[in-house]
């Protein structure tokens, strides 16, 4: 298929001349051999008004805002394509990365399109730069940006098929009925879109107006769909970017520095290393000494043999205490209202330790660079600011290199950056040869991505029943917003509310993303960040799960003070009806307020963001013989024992994923409350493997675990893939405080004990593969 | 360099590769088949879990030389072989579930639920709550919940 994307000379009517009717949309019938049709969102770029004093600034324009917003003005540069053999292709400008949008969004195009969901094929699009900032995925955005665009594209292909069928048939468009892929007359003959798709084509390109399906009316969306690649998966053919089949691309590993971010100075050993069985290149790299070989145990045989002389990292000497220390000096002071003296006063102040943010899949890129191109192959979230950092990296112009997005082996925000791709493409230059670049397991966690250890300090006034103020004050080590966020709100700067002018990227999208959804007079949330030294990113969300872990820890001690039950407290304060609803739902369906054992005890907290809320409730089991319980290479401690999360994510496309989505956000915040942190002790982060860094396994699943839905009237999708893991993580925190009593302030709990695992050689800095498996088969 | 053969999914295979070279290296990087995924390296993640003569067991903590001409190993791609049908019944169950997500882990699981299964039918009984507590592959996208579901559907029809 070839197409020519619409740019303004090349549409015959001007846009003045269209003038879509009331749900109408303006799009393109695409020049091309088949049908091709693309949305035109540029015009409708809703106004925003400004942000009263009063509400805190996501209640009028959040982040979703920005990027929805950002991505409207690129809307007709995505096509949807009927081809010959009757199925719709679209090349979605994301990425998959186990949320499912490749699933929903073959659902969107097959509600509008009135085919089956199986005739819908989405790709996932390589990096186009003329995307702007309509390729970035974060934020759990994908659906709430894209959902338009696609069904207006849709709703323009049906047309212009119907179009085609009524001159093939004899009859009117309008008489026509389209089902399944096939159109009928209303005499009974009928017409396939495959045989309608190159009649239907349009040697030029020209823009159309069409009005989308009323809600009423359909028939997938909404609907449980299980995903489009599960049969790849279950079968194993699902391919991943390290499975792909380029010639000659043979693996790649890197040797790295025993503390962070250190760089080689020289190799000692390299005649030997060499000369290791299956070892056929190695070359230097700014992060390390990379080797290639026939495998890649023989890769990891020569990290092991390297002798290398390395220069020091960014962060000697320096631990958690150390670090803490330095969140402290840089917090913004507390500066209570003006509240009557008899208010009573709660301050809190919790610590949030550095966390891994890699994936089961670790970093991993297939490159391979010439003197005049490259071509790169990789899981990467924001393709566009890859693609150009490649580019410099290599010495090539943007337009000389092909950045292929592969579908990911999870993500949650560690492949938002092309740390691999980048590395990859060095080697390849270096070495003259296509590489099969995998970082090493041990490698995620001491030299990747982490998620930036925080502090956040409250303090809420109350009194005769009202809370008068809530204050709080996030500290953070720096995030990077390097990955595209940054470069959306420069662009966007001039639409953004009035109070977001001369904010940091960071202190942005706190602003945009941080809403405190209760009636607790007033509200300030202010985020400072210090330290650029670590190598850090977002971690299925940036700040929500541990400012809104804070926050309800806290609303749990309102509530205690004040002499109200939790939930009752939380349903006489909550600002919004949809919050109320989740909330609600979570309680009736969780039976809050059974009676519990000693040890043992509820929780129950809300989170509204993503254009929805969630609400989730769990029960805890604190007592000795549960904390206490041995796992080998594991921790335990105490036992989630049953979860509910309830959801309203607006208008659902597709159940089925929601619930996923929610259960894989339970996941993550059960882990960030109970088990899962990095260790900073000497300039370099102690952990190095999954018996390390303890991630939720399956002997800290709650036995019982459901996800509701709840589902408001409205016409907007919400996001999903970060929706749950602010209400878990706070859920748990406040269901550990009241089943033994005391509020914990550092995150996770168990952080602070002795850790629970011998510490793994810097140097080497991966550690050999085990021979005993013939020992260990079940 | 020495030969070694052994018999993966129903077919002799022999390569030609270094004696220490892990099994996973050599279905991976030599025969090609890319089903069982990398995830540690030290026998902690599971990702590459595989069945030996039957046994769950994970590849990449097997030396080569370690595996015999009469071994059988099967690993994802060949699981559904050795079953009547067109799939094993435990990967209808993952399907019936929805379990997967990002689906790296998931040949992995399936692998290991199977054996987990055969594994407490040995022992003489089905499958329980702590059975599925003892499963050690990590599922980063946080299925677990599904996991366990499908693993209780799909003993069922095994």
């Amino acid at each position: 298929m070839t197409s020519t994307l619409p740019t303004p000379d090349a549409i015959d009517q001007p846009h003045q001349a269209l003038r879509p009717s009331r749900r109408g949309f303006l799009g393109y019938v695409v020049g091309a051999s088949t049908l091709v049709v693309a949305a035109d969102l540029s015009l409708g770029t809703p106004a925003y008004a400004a942000v009263p004093s009063g509400p805190q600034i996501p209640e009028a324009y959040d982040l979703e805002d920005l990027q929805t917003d950002s991505a409207r003005p690129t809307a007709q540069l995505i096509t949807i394509a009927i081809e010959k053999d009757g199925t719709a292709t679209f090349a979605i400008p994301r990425m998959e990365v186990g949320q499912g949008i490749t699933t929903s969004t073959a659902v969107i195009i097959a509600e509008e399109l009135d085919l089956p969901i199986s005739k819908v094929r989405v790709s996932l699009a390589p990096a186009r730069p003329e995307l702007l900032f309509n390729q970035l995925t974060g934020g759990s955005n994908t659906t709430v940006s894209t959902f338009t665009p696609m069904r207006v594209a849709a709703a323009i292909a049906k047309g212009a098929l119907l179009e085609a069928a009524a001159i093939e048939l004899g009859s009117a468009a309008a008489l026509l009925k389209s089902k399944d892929g096939v159109i009928t007359a209303p005499g009974g003959a009928s017409r396939t879109y495959g045989e309608l798709a190159a009649k239907a084509a349009s040697t030029t390109t020209k823009g159309v107006t069409v009005d989308l399906k009323p809600r009423s009316s359909f028939r997938v969306i909404g609907k449980p769909a299980n995903r489009v690649d599960a049969r790849d998966i279950v079968t194993g053919k699902k391919k991943f970017s390290m499975d792909l089949e380029v010639p000659n691309a043979l693996p790649t590993m890197v040797c790295r520095p025993p503390t962070l971010n250190g760089h080689p100075k020289r190799i000692l050993n390299q005649p030997t290393v060499k000369a290791m069985p299956g070892v056929t290149d190695i070359a230097m790299v700014d992060t390390g000494i990379a080797v290639r070989a026939q495998t890649f145990g023989q890769c990891i045989d020569a990290v092991r043999a390297l002798k290398v002389d390395w220069a020091p990292g960014s962060v000697e000497g320096e631990s958690d205490a150390t670090i803490l220390k330095s969140l402290r000096k840089a917090e913004l002071p507390l500066a209570v209202p003006k509240v009557p003296v008899l208010a009573k006063t709660i301050e809190a102040d919790f610590a949030f330790m550095f966390r891994s943010s890699a994936a089961l899949e670790p970093y991993a890129a297939i490159a391979d660079v010439r003197s005049d191109r490259a071509e790169v192959w990789a899981g990467l979230k924001a393709p566009i600011v890859a693609q150009g950092n490649i580019a410099k990296a290599v010495g090539l112009p943007q337009s000389k290199v092909k950045v292929n997005v592969i579908t990911g082996g999870g993500s949650f925000g560690h492949k938002l950056f092309g740390d691999h791709a980048i590395e990859a493409a060095k080697i390849s230059k270096a070495m003259g040869k296509p590489v099969r670049l995998m970082w090493h397991r041990a490698d995620e966690p001491r030299q990747g991505r982490v998620h930036p250890m925080a502090t956040s300090r409250i303090r809420a006034t109350y009194l005769a029943g009202q809370v008068l103020s809530f204050e709080q004050r996030h500290t953070s080590v720096s995030t990077d917003f390097s990955h595209g966020l940054g470069e959306m709100i420069t662009a966007m700067a001039d639409e953004l509310p009035n109070p977001l002018a001369n904010l940091s990227f960071s202190q942005t999208i706190f602003s945009l993303t941080q809403e405190l959804p209760y009636n607790f007079g007033a509200v300030t949330q202010l985020l400072n960040e210090t330290d650029e030294r670590f190598n850090t990113g977002s971690m299925r969300n940036i700040y929500s799960p541990d400012v809104r872990c804070a926050n309800e820890l806290v609303v749990d001690q309102l509530a205690r003070a004040m002499g109200k039950d939790p939930l009752a407290f939380r349903l006489e304060f909550i600002k919004d009806e949809r919050v109320r609803a989740v909330l609600k739902k979570a309680a009736a369906v969780g039976n809050w307020g059974r009676k519990m054992p000693a040890g043992t005890a509820q929780g129950i907290a809300i989170h509204k963001e993503y254009k929805g809320a969630t609400a989730c409730l769990v029960e805890i089991d604190c007592r000795p013989a549960t904390v206490n319980r041995k796992v080998r290479d594991g921790v335990t401690g105490p036992r989630v024992t049953k979860a509910v999360v309830a959801v309203d994510a607006g208008l659902v496309v597709n159940p089925q994923g929601l619930k996923a989505q929610m259960m894989g956000g339970f996941s993550d915040g059960l882990a960030l409350a109970l088990t899962s942190s990095l260790h900073l002790r000497d300039g370099h982060f102690l952990e190095a493997s999954w018996d390390n860094y303890f991630y939720t396994r399956q002997w800290n699943i709650p036995p019982q675990f459901e996800a509701v839905i709840v589902n408001p009237e409205v016409e907007q999708p919400g996001g999903a893939g970060e929706a749950a893991v602010s209400s878990s993580v706070a859920a748990v925190a406040c269901a550990f405080a009241r089943a033994t009593g005391k509020v914990p302030t550092t995150f996770p709990i168990n952080h602070n004990q002795p850790v629970a695992f011998e510490v793994k050689s810097f140097v080497p800095p991966v550690p050999e593969s085990p021979t005993d498996g013939l020992s260990h088969t079940y | 360099m020495p030969k070694h053969t052994f018999i993966l999914n129903g077919k002799p295979v022999t390569v030609d590769v270094h004696d220490d070279v892990r099994l996973l290296w050599v279905i991976r990087d030599i025969v090609g088949l890319t089903g069982p995924k990398y995830g540690c390296g030290i026998n902690v993640c599971k990702a590459c879990t595989s069945h030996l003569n039957g046994k769950a067991f994970n590849p990449c903590s097997v030396r080569v030389a370690d595996v015999k001409a009469t071994d059988k190993v099967t690993t994802i791609e060949g699981l559904a072989d050795t079953v009547p049908g067109d799939l094993h019944p435990m990967q209808e169950a993952w399907l019936e579930y929805d379990v997967a997500q990002c689906g790296y882990c998931q040949p992995g699981q399936i692998m290991a639920a199977v054996a987990k299964v055969k594994q407490a039918r040995a022992a003489g009984h089905e499958i329980t709550d702590a059975d599925l507590d003892e499963i050690r592959n990590v599922c980063r996208c946080g299925t677990y919940s599904r996991i366990r579901e499908a693993i209780k559907a799909g003993s069922k029809n095994m």
